[in-house]
């Protein structure tokens, strides 16, 4: 593994945008705009976790980094170098060596007709790891070890079908490994799994990080973002909307459509019910249409603290803090005008949320 | 039955109907269904395979009953004998589920012939499932789907039925314009609210709800739960509701049923499974949900997998996945008894001798 240096991003996607064009009848000129200009790093050592319902283009900016899609505006940088050659078959393999993917559904990402040897062993011949035979075996083993299935001898002959859906994620998880690549991007890897393995995968993919990857933890699972994430952005709608530390940014929530998203997980610890985000009597919001989006911030039609400027203009970064920071025109005025966040107080908060950062203007940052 | 070996034929349930003993029952008259010794069988190979055994559960009136279990728990399956709506190869082999509705005879579901059935349905007895695409008739519109049920259960005419659904779909915040909308015109969220809507149209004395919000969002979930509340406490109905997810039914059920490997290994009070869960099971399952506040602590998984329903483990399901299992566990299996105020299988509070110390390492915090 080359040496990695923690301060600088590994995997970087600067102002990428993602449009998709529609076909069909009725449709012609129409595009679904996925992604606006996002811009996010990934750093070795650090899982990063992106929250957002679905529709809100996770995965497909999961997928841009993955160079499944070209970008429609925007550019993938791999240690600082622009990816633009990786459109040829040798640039792709060259890439992947460095980045690979876990997806959703391990019941579909294995291939049925091979067994676990040929499924860990092919990208370790690709990917030039192990060339003979021996050293292929002793490497394959060495990856079943090192995602818990042991012993390796009992799973090396299985097919995926005779695997359980953890045991799948984790040969899943083996054979983005077997690349021995420096980024993993997860795309909702738990979120097909049974309640009671799921941790096991995260903690997995948290002993990953100790070792030095750097992680994307795609989830709509905020909670679980909290515990296993170094940092959590949150999406909606294709537009980034609120980036800080996973602890502060599920405590105290900064953006209205955060704080909707962390009062409507559950949680047995909740001591009055979660005040109703759309008033008793309106009818549910839901995230737009991305055929033809809202302007200005695209949560403005369900936004509590809506202004007419929200419907007009995307607000600029507001940095809270030197991690943390919020698209949302009511931090821009300089305090913060969020009602009291956190309607349950928490003794076992170790910081009081009355500490408040003075934001101020980030002109250079805002998309 | 002809899909069930012959050699099976001993095991398929009594069709003698129950005795007037248990059908007059003052003692459970709280209850609106009660279900004893419920017990399906899948004949799909040689050997039958044991889907859920020997289920004991009771809902009460105005209720929220929640049932959890990961998959293969036996969860769906129960919850398709209970509105005899199971397919082959499940075959009902024993129990009784007496339904008591507010006005007429108490009924045995599972002995309910067809036309007993179709009275009860709708009216009595509704149901909600996790696929709203598939639960809607794709190539009508939502407003005829409604038209029919009202028409042909409650006898309205075509303009009344219009108005009444009208009515439903503003029950659950859904504009009745949308009643000339097709099911794929609206959204997942929409649709679910549509078939809750749907469920309610005849109000049913008991609604049963097969992870009802598992396909839609966190924020859409959060909407369709208080609705359902607010639904229940306007019109009083029972809800079973039925999730993998115990960290929202805590929230939201007054009582929660675990299951495990097709057996209930413990019910009782929403707030007593999570502050003082009796089975193991059910601590580990708790703890296997990262909280949202409060300190951040190593958390684990339960190790090993959910077993499978074919060659099930001896004594209790649970005991290789167990932190506190000790000598009867993997020979003896329990009986749910009282623990609290609920009941739990599980061999650690009926032993004297019991490991306590050992046990989970949550219980207490």
């Amino acid at each position: 593994m080359p040496p990695t240096d923690a301060s600088k991003p590994v995997l970087e996607a600067r102002k990428v945008s993602k449009r998709f064009t529609l076909h069909g009848p009725g449709q012609y000129g129409k595009e679904v705009h996925a992604l606006e200009p996002v811009t996010l790093a990934l750093h070795p050592g650090r899982i990063t976790a992106l929250v957002g319902e679905s529709g809100s283009g996770k995965s497909t900016l999961a997928r841009l980094l993955a160079l499944a899609h070209p970008p429609t505006s925007g550019e993938i940088r791999l240690d600082g170098e622009r990816i633009a050659a990786a459109r040829t078959a040798r640039g792709k393999r060259a890439y992947y060596r460095q980045v690979q993917m876990v997806f959703q559904d391990p019941f579909s990402s294995l291939s049925p007709v091979h067994r676990v040897r040929h499924i860990l062993g092919r990208p370790l011949q690709l990917h030039g790891g192990a060339q003979d035979k021996a050293a292929r075996e002793r490497q394959t083993v060495e990856l079943l070890e090192r995602v818990n299935l042991t012993p390796a001898d009992q799973f090396i002959d299985k097919f995926p079908h005779e695997l359980s859906g953890g045991q799948r994620q984790r040969v899943a998880i083996a054979r983005a490994l077997a690349a021995r690549p420096r980024v993993l991007l997860g795309d909702e890897p738990v979120s097909m799994l049974d309640v009671s393995i799921r941790l096991d995968i995260l903690n997995l993919l948290g002993s990953l990080r100790d070792d030095g990857l750097a992680i994307l933890y795609i989830t709509h699972d905020i909670a679980g973002a909290r515990y296993f994430a170094d940092e959590i952005k949150v999406l909606y709608a294709g537009q980034l909307v609120e980036s800080g530390p996973g602890e502060e940014l599920v405590r105290d929530p900064r953006h209205p459509y955060t704080r909707l998203l962390v009062e409507s997980a559950p949680d047995p610890d909740r001591i009055a019910p979660p005040p109703d985000p759309d008033g008793d009597d309106a009818p549910p919001g839901e995230p737009p249409s991305l055929v033809d989006p809202p302007g200005g911030c695209r949560f403005h039609p369900r936004c509590p603290l809506a202004v007419p400027q929200c419907a007009t203009t995307f607000p600029p970064r507001t940095h809270l803090s030197a991690k943390r920071w919020v698209h949302c025109w009511s931090h821009d005025a300089g305090v913060p005008q969020i009602p009291q966040a956190d309607p349950v107080p928490h003794t076992d908060c170790p910081v009081p949320h009355t500490d408040r950062p003075v934001p101020h203007k980030d002109k250079d940052n805002s998309p | 039955m002809s899909h069930v070996p012959e050699r099976y034929e001993d095991e398929l349930l009594s069709e003698e109907p129950l005795s007037d003993e248990l059908l007059s029952d003052e003692l459970l008259s709280g209850e609106l269904l009660s279900v004893e010794g419920l017990s399906v069988d899948y004949f799909d190979r040689a050997e039958p395979v044991h889907a859920v055994r020997d289920v004991r559960l009771g809902v009460r009136r105005g209720e929220t009953l929640g049932v959890v279990g990961e998959s293969g728990c036996g969860k769906s399956t129960l919850v398709t004998a209970l509105t005899r709506l199971e397919r082959p190869p499940a075959v009902i082999t024993a129990g009784s589920a007496l339904y008591r509705p507010r006005e007429g005879e108490p009924v045995d579901l599972l002995r309910a012939d067809e036309r007993q059935l179709s009275a009860l349905r709708w009216r009595h007895l509704a149901i909600v499932f996790q696929s709203a695409m598939n639960a809607l008739n794709p190539v009508h519109r939502l407003g005829a789907q409604f038209v029919d049920v009202l028409r042909a259960q409650r006898g309205l005419s075509k303009k009344e039925a219009q108005e009444r659904a009208g009515e439903l779909l503003g029950l659950v915040g859904i504009p009745a314009d949308r009643l000339r909308a097709y099911p794929h015109e609206l959204s997942g969220g929409m649709r679910q609210r549509a078939t809750i809507a749907l469920a309610l149209a005849c109000e049913p004395e008991l609604v049963v709800m097969d992870e009802p919000t598992t396909a839609v969002d966190v924020v859409m979930q959060r909407q369709i739960l208080k609705q359902i509340g607010k639904l229940q406490a306007e019109f009083g109905f029972s809800v079973v509701f039925v999730t993998h997810d115990l960290s929202l039914l805590i929230e939201i059920a007054d009582r929660i049923a675990v299951m495990y490997a097709g057996r209930v290994v413990e019910v009782g009070p929403a707030r007593q499974l999570y502050e003082n869960p009796a089975h193991p099971y059910t601590a580990a399952l708790r703890n296997a949900f990262p909280p949202l506040r409060g300190p951040r602590r190593p958390l684990t998984g339960i190790p090993g997998s959910p077993p499978g329903l074919r060659h099930p483990p001896a004594g209790c399901a649970f005991h290789p996945r167990c932190a506190s299992r000790f000598a009867p566990c993997d020979t003896e299996e329990p009986e749910l008894l009282p623990a609290g105020a609920g009941e739990a299988a599980c061999h650690l509070p009926t032993h004297a001798d019991a490991p306590r110390t050992e046990e989970a390492p949550d219980a207490t915090d």
